[in-house]
């Protein structure tokens, strides 16, 4: 089947704003706004040593180490061997800087395509086909925005075994309703188009036209919502992984805070221990924020005033 | 009339969601079942009690009839490791929690309404182009490692505050209230109370920079320009009396939420309040425990959600919810 003879598909396109067009305003964006390409900046650098972690780690980030003389490598402060100094328990504080960004970029990006593959598919849903469907999914949607976050994380984690995958299950449990509404509230203006109605009348069936020609338009607003759940979930596996419900053998930067903090690192004054890990969390949270931010002027060019 | 009975309808909604999706959790766990409410070290009398009590014996429906007929009447068990019942647990917890709450959210209103409308005020200057990003900086900051880092500084190295606790060891008070006023309670509450602060003062400090902008376009402060009055007595009798409005409605929002959040702050000073005796309870695997102050919390929550919306809608009549959906 040639694509003109599709139903609908000879419509002009002018009336939709191209993701071509919108990606070019993405790619431009950048080189005008400096926070949007200090957020970009840092992102690529997180993913890099995400990706590469065990070229930038210099020891096994969970290896006990000992010093030249045989004993225990503890409580060291930074030096040549050990860049950040060492735990209580004898590990190199720098080599697990770098493991935990690996772990913050999986619970983030695998957290942010829950959140926006369900989010995505109920707003669309909801918005497109209103009535019942609307006002279930919606009901369904405010229930879950009323219920405490950190709580019902924690609650979870009872009932689980400890392991990252209870941090996306809760968040993309917990945030998809903010991504559905937006996404439905969207839905609905582009229902209402020309084109849309257009294809309508020629005969489109309804997965064609949610699919084909909804679905494209709402793309680039799923995909900041998604990057606002990078950030978020990288703050829930800290807080949770800080009170103890982590999952022991990853090591992230929640899980290095907690050891310190059970460790006495305050009291000891081990400065080198716990201020990187949480910099680390504020540097890469703060960079998505500043690029969601640069970027919503980019996809709604109303909100600029 | 019509919205407030919907609203409130909603509100029971979502905690008998809440209370069911508990109890499916708590009997679908893997192993045994009864281990919500009982377990090993209990005395043979006190598991028959507790079997008899929440008719752990009979069929999945009549244990849901019987555990809500339980909860409406504020029976929430026994705690497997204080050996008392849940609720008077719960309740001696709540006052701290309450206190907390309302301290760190008060500081934290003072601080963004101020700063959110002199950010707004000094809209498109090099200060708003610093200012924003900096509240940004403050929302992204862990509010557990903003606790570590106060501790590391004002109570081990400056030796100003105490580490932990809410009172020191062997104090004694004849009230509550006069707990709550006395010195070392204060001194207590100050690093807890400030890492609650600096992580709620986003909220009302954006909401409150972004209603500011929208005032200062009204028809009203334009009068006011044109009657020659002085910026400042425009920003501040004018533009940010109006402003408040959304701001101060969100404070209920803003208390259910921090009843949320501040489970790791209390971790972190131990405080004993219900977020810390959650995380406890947890860990423990203290079920009954849990359960009961995971739904006092859920209870919080959505009581001061619903008291966020009323008083927006009952404080500005342009709000008008019957008309929008």
């Amino acid at each position: 089947m040639t694509a003109s003879s599709e139903p609908g598909a000879f419509l002009p396109k002018a009336e939709r704003r191209g993701l071509g067009r919108i990606l070019a305003d993405v790619l431009a964006k950048p080189a005008r706004d400096p926070f949007a390409l200090a957020g970009l900046s840092i992102y690529l650098v997180f993913v890099l040593v995400a990706l590469f972690a065990d070229q930038f780690a210099t020891h096994d980030p969970l290896q006990i180490l000992f010093q030249p003389n045989g004993r225990l490598a503890r409580n060291l402060p930074p030096g040549e061997t050990y860049w950040l100094g060492t735990t209580h328990s004898g590990r190199d504080i720098y080599s697990q800087l770098v493991y935990g960004a690996r772990a913050a970029l999986i619970v983030g990006v695998t957290a942010a395509m829950v959140v926006v593959a369900i989010g995505t598919l109920i707003g669309l849903l909801s918005g497109y086909f209103g009535g019942w469907v609307d006002a279930v999914l919606m009901r369904v949607a405010d229930t879950a925005l009323s219920i405490p976050f950190l709580p019902f994380v924690i609650v979870l984690t009872a009932f689980l075994k400890p392991s990252v995958w209870n941090v996306v299950l809760a968040v993309a449990i917990l945030l998809w309703p903010n991504t559905a509404r937006v996404i439905r509230s969207q839905v609905l203006t582009i229902r209402e188009r020309g084109y849309v109605e257009a294809a309508r009348v020629t005969g489109a069936g309804h997965g064609r036209i949610l699919f084909v020609h909804v679905a494209p338009n709402i793309l680039p607003l799923s995909f900041l919502y998604g990057s606002i759940a990078i950030g978020w979930a990288i703050l829930t596996e800290a807080a949770v992984s800080f009170l103890g419900f982590g999952d022991p053998r990853t090591v992230s930067w929640g899980y290095m805070l907690q050891d310190a903090f059970t460790s006495q690192a305050l009291s000891r004054g081990s400065w080198h221990w716990f201020v990187p890990p949480g910099l680390c969390i504020v540097v890469v949270v703060v960079a998505g924020f500043f690029l969601t931010r640069g970027y919503e002027e980019v996809l709604f060019p109303k909100l600029r005033d | 009339m019509a919205f407030l009975g919907r609203r409130l309808l909603h509100s029971l909604f979502v905690l008998w969601a809440v209370v069911t999706i508990l109890f499916l959790m708590f009997r679908l766990m893997p192993g045994n079942p009864l281990a919500a409410y009982i377990n090993e070290t209990m005395t043979e009398d006190q598991q028959e009690a507790m079997l008899r009590q929440f008719g752990l014996d009979r069929p999945l429906w009549e244990q849901y009839l019987i555990y809500i007929g339980n909860l409406l009447s504020g029976e929430l068990g026994l705690s497997f490791h204080q050996r008392k019942p849940v609720w008077d647990i719960l309740m001696a917890a709540f006052p701290n929690s309450i206190v907390l709450t309302v301290t760190g959210l008060s500081l934290a209103y003072v601080f963004g309404v101020v700063v959110g409308a002199f950010l707004a005020w000094k809209r498109g200057t090099w200060i708003e182009g610093i200012g924003v990003p900096l509240v940004l900086t403050t929302r992204a900051a862990p509010e557990f490692w903003v606790g570590m880092l106060l501790l590391a500084v004002f109570s081990f190295g400056l030796g100003w505050f105490p580490a932990g606790g809410a009172n020191s060891a062997g104090a004694f008070y004849d009230s509550e209230l006069e707990r709550f006023l006395s010195l070392d309670f204060l001194r207590h509450l100050t690093l807890p109370a400030l890492t609650l602060a600096l992580y709620l003062q986003g909220l009302p400090l954006l909401l409150m920079r972004s209603t500011m902008l929208e005032v200062m376009h009204e028809d009203f402060v334009t009068m006011a320009r044109m009657k020659g009055l002085s910026e400042w007595r425009i920003v501040i009798r004018h533009a940010a009396r109006n402003a408040l409005l959304p701001v101060v409605t969100a404070f209920a929002l803003g208390l259910g939420l921090a009843m949320g959040g501040n489970v790791v702050v209390e971790t972190v000073f131990s405080w004993p309040g219900l977020g810390r005796l959650l995380v406890g309870a947890v860990s423990s695997s203290d079920y009954p425990l849990a359960q009961g102050a995971f739904l006092l919390i859920s209870g919080v929550f959505v009581v001061m959600n619903l008291v966020a919306d009323l008083a927006y809608t009952a404080l500005d009549p342009r709000v008008s919810h019957d008309r929008v959906k």
